[in-house]
């Protein structure tokens, strides 16, 4: 079993060090403490009534040495913690900065570039990247196990982070502020490529690739990527929203009562204008999503609930 | 009691009176400990089958029985109910208004009418809690804002009841403390009293100070929900940060509100079966005092990557590391206690050196979280949610169940049995470690808290930590079957089946009303177990 998650970023050996350097120092009181609770209980246990006990009420050395001894040991971790803390509050100045928007439920990440991409984060091996973030509604945190990263994300300022991917790969991203009842769907993914295949991504070669799909893959493939799949289910059950499967050419009842048929202006408007036609028995609660996804990539939405039947 | 003289009441015991208005009328301290007792007993019953709920949903990943809103609406529920109506009351208002005029020798509380209406504001605060159910928050019991600003449940009910619930806590605190101050018999010096006087005393001090502090925050946010003023919504210029300094400015202390009393019961029924003096009286006594003090300035250690400032977090770490040596202090010196004592391990004792073990593993994990660097990696994990409940579980409610099982024969005059009773602690010792222990490796794998479904890489700790719960559940079954049996079946109760020195056991099982028939003269400390070597 692992105890710890894999070790993905510069900061993370270092934070594991603060942790396991705690541990051994825990272990060894608490083995203290268990070796004298059992020994005692068991040498000590009463084995007639009326056993003599001597009179014993404290000891002045005992007791300033058990004050002591944890107090030094307590102030040398918090110094050690305080030290790497500190390292992880100091980006350096040349480091690759990514916008971060939280909002209820998906992650936004903005780069220099102009891109942006929903719960999927770009970023390349081995240069320190800072993450300024903020949030458009409730706070969120942006918490990546592998890289031992944290920092909550609160409207109205923001907060940073920093840390250098020190492995390709995927990591997994949560959210770990509660932020509501797609809280535990917040996930997204850190998606770590070398030097070489960054710049490809950058210069955008990579969705050229993608475009070649047809729409409706491309939608199934949106429907994670973009985060639907926080409140809109594909099977029938209801989330916070309504579900998409037999969605399309059926009719919905709205919140006064009146029906529409789902069709495909429905659909867009409902992606760009959630609150315009609210279905009845869910609340107010979907962002817009207008200027976040194309007309495209709407397209390719359609075309996936099509296939819900 | 006005129309008799003490001379005719002090034949009655105190559970002689039937009727359910004699009861809710009732301001002698110890029918009042034995309303409070069964109130908050029944909501620790609600909020553990929320548990129980909450731990089934998580037996497998995806849905296995409730919907994300309503796992959200349980988790609130817990919290809410665990922390506000039984163990923020709990022991100090069940137990300390019990033994607190029995320890010091008194008739009663100083106050015992207003005492009663204590118990009467609880009730009132509990009602309104019930009532929010009909649309039950999901803001977790933390109410972290802008989330709780904007979530359409009823937060507001739900908070109106915990800030009634405040004055209940703060009359409790004020009775105890002039209590301690103004009813100790003749001889009862400070340094004579039981160290559950002492951490009575911390904890009432707490009661007092801290709980103010949540209800200007609750209703801060109740105006910010009804008027949209904007203290702590950004959209309107407000600061959410800001709740969150206000909130664990008293939940924190809060958490000590919580641990102190139990610790008062360890410092009991740790010398009373070990028939040995306490080890380290004064150091115990005030460290209690030196806990309730250093606590009021640890709260941002909830914090560390909240947004607030670098400096703040600093200063707040080292703060946090204070608070933990007198805690470390308090569990050396218990464990030195035991010392060539003659130690019977009944179940009272077995509760309480359980409480020694596992508040042990619960205060050094939680050197985890008083670590900045450690802390940004395990905080809001699994990790806190497993460290919270070795505390809270580990330490009060093992406490809570010491004194449930020591003063049982005391409160109600009978016995239970004695050997069920040890098993069901085995079922509650064993459950509850395969429930949380897992936790910890959880949270330091990543797992977040609060998640109604998780990745699946968490599954088989997650259905471990599930199958302990059941092993806790029956074990607390058990125990409850056999504290209820023993009330009709159990077996008449000697004054002091347990050879203890304190004044509350040199009387009736049960006391009568009063108490006392005399004043008690004391003449020495309550530890003076043991032969006095020449």
């Amino acid at each position: 079993m692992n105890w710890v998650p894999e070790v993905a970023s510069n900061l993370a050996s270092k934070v594991d060090a603060v942790i396991w350097f705690i541990t051994v120092i825990s272990l060894v009181f608490f083995i203290l403490i268990s070796i004298f609770l059992v020994y005692f209980a068991i040498r000590y246990r009463r084995r007639q009534e009326n056993e003599e006990t001597p009179y014993i009420t404290g000891s002045h050395v005992l007791e300033t040495i058990w004050t002591i001894i944890p107090s030094i040991l307590l102030i040398v971790i918090f110094v050690y913690g305080f030290v790497v803390y500190k390292d992880m509050r100091t980006p350096p100045e040349d480091s690759l900065e990514v916008t971060v928007i939280g909002r209820q439920w998906l992650w936004q990440f903005k780069y220099n570039n102009g891109k942006t991409t929903l719960n999927e984060l770009y970023i390349p091996e081995g240069r320190p990247i800072k993450l300024v973030m903020t949030s458009e509604d409730v706070l969120h945190s942006f918490f990546v196990p592998a890289f031992r990263v944290k920092q909550d994300l609160v409207g109205g300022m923001y907060t940073y982070l920093w840390f250098t991917p020190t492995k390709t790969g995927t990591y997994e991203l949560y959210c770990t502020e509660y932020c509501g009842t797609g809280h535990s769907t917040m996930l997204g993914k850190v998606i770590v490529m070398s030097p070489q295949e960054y710049e490809k991504w950058e210069k955008g070669e990579e969705e050229k690739a993608v475009a070649s799909l047809p729409p409706a893959e491309l939608g199934k493939q949106l429907y994670t990527q973009r985060g639907c799949n926080a409140c809109h289910s594909i099977d029938g059950s209801s989330l916070v929203g309504p579900t998409w499967k037999g969605l399309y050419g059926h009719e919905v009842v709205l919140q006064d009562g009146t029906k529409v048929t789902a069709d495909e202006n429905y659909i867009r408007e409902a992606i760009l204008e959630p609150q315009a036609k609210m279905v009845k028995g869910f609340g107010p609660v979907m962002p817009s999503f207008k200027g976040v996804i194309s007309d495209d990539e709407i397209s390719d939405l359609i075309a996936y609930i099509k296939t819900l039947k | 009691m006005a129309n008799h003289t003490i001379a005719e009441t002090i034949t009655i015991p105190y559970l002689e009176e039937k009727g359910l208005l004699s009861w809710l009328t009732s301001t002698d301290h110890k029918r009042i400990s034995i309303m409070y007792l069964l109130s908050i007993s029944t909501f620790f019953v609600l909020a553990g089958i929320s548990a129980l709920l909450l731990r089934f949903e998580l037996l497998m990943p995806g849905k296995t029985i409730v919907d994300a809103h309503t796992y959200n609406v349980l988790f609130t529920f817990h919290g809410a109910v665990m922390v506000f109506l039984f163990i923020v009351p709990g022991l100090a208002a069940s137990f300390g208004n019990f033994l607190i005029p029995l320890m010091i020798g008194a008739r009663d509380v100083a106050f015992p009418r207003l005492n009663l209406m204590s118990y009467w504001i609880y009730l009132l605060g509990a009602l309104i809690i019930l009532i929010s159910l009909s649309k039950p928050a999901d803001t977790g019991w933390t109410f972290y804002t802008p989330y709780s600003i904007r979530t359409g449940t009823d937060v507001i009910l739900l908070t109106f009841g915990i800030f009634v619930l405040g004055f209940s806590s703060i009359l409790t605190g004020l009775n105890f403390i002039v209590t301690i101050h103004k009813l100790r018999a003749p001889g009862m010096t400070w340094h004579r009293l039981p160290l559950f006087i002492w951490a009575s005393y911390a904890t009432a001090i707490l009661q007092v100070l801290a709980t103010p502090v949540i209800a200007i925050s609750l209703l801060l946010l109740i105006a910010e929900r009804v008027f949209g003023i904007g203290f702590f919504d950004p959209a309107k210029g407000g600061d959410p940060i800001l709740f969150q300094h206000f909130f664990w400015f008293y939940s924190h202390p809060a958490v000590y509100i919580m641990i102190i009393p139990a610790m008062g019961v360890i410092s009991e029924v740790i010398p009373v079966f070990s028939r040995k003096p306490i080890f380290g009286y004064k150091a115990i006594a005030y460290s209690s005092l030196a806990i309730a003090l250093i606590s009021f300035f640890v709260w941002a250690h909830h914090m560390f990557v909240s947004g607030m400032s670098e400096v703040a977090a600093t200063i707040f770490s080292f703060l946090t590391f204070l608070v933990a040596i007198p805690t470390a202090i308090k569990v050396f010196n218990w464990t030195a206690t035991l010392y060539k004592g003659s130690i019977d391990l009944k179940s009272p004792m077995l509760y309480a050196l359980s409480f020694i073990f596992l508040f042990t593993i619960g205060g050094l994990t939680g050197v985890f979280l008083g670590a900045l660097a450690a802390d940004v990696h395990l905080h809001d994990t699994y990790f806190v949610v497993a460290h919270m409940h070795y505390v809270m579980i580990g330490g009060t409610i093992m406490g809570f169940f010491a004194a449930l099982h020591f003063w049982y024969p005391k409160m109600t005059g009978k016995m239970f049995n004695e050997k069920v009773a040890k098993i069901a602690w085995a079922f509650v010792f064993i459950g509850f470690n395969v429930t949380f222990f897992p936790q910890f490796i959880l949270g330091t794998q990543g797992m977040p808290r609060r998640y109604a479904d998780y990745p699946p890489q968490f599954h088989s700790l997650n259905e471990l930590s599930s199958i302990g719960s059941w092993i806790l559940g029956i074990g607390m079954f058990v125990m409850a079957i056999n504290l209820l049996r023993g009330l009709f079946n159990g077996e008449k109760a000697p004054q002091n089946p347990f050879n203890s020195l304190s004044l509350e056991w040199q009387v009736p099982s049960p006391p009568p009303h009063e108490n006392f028939e005399e004043i008690p003269h004391v003449t020495d400390w309550t530890y003076g177990y043991g032969k006095k070597s020449a």
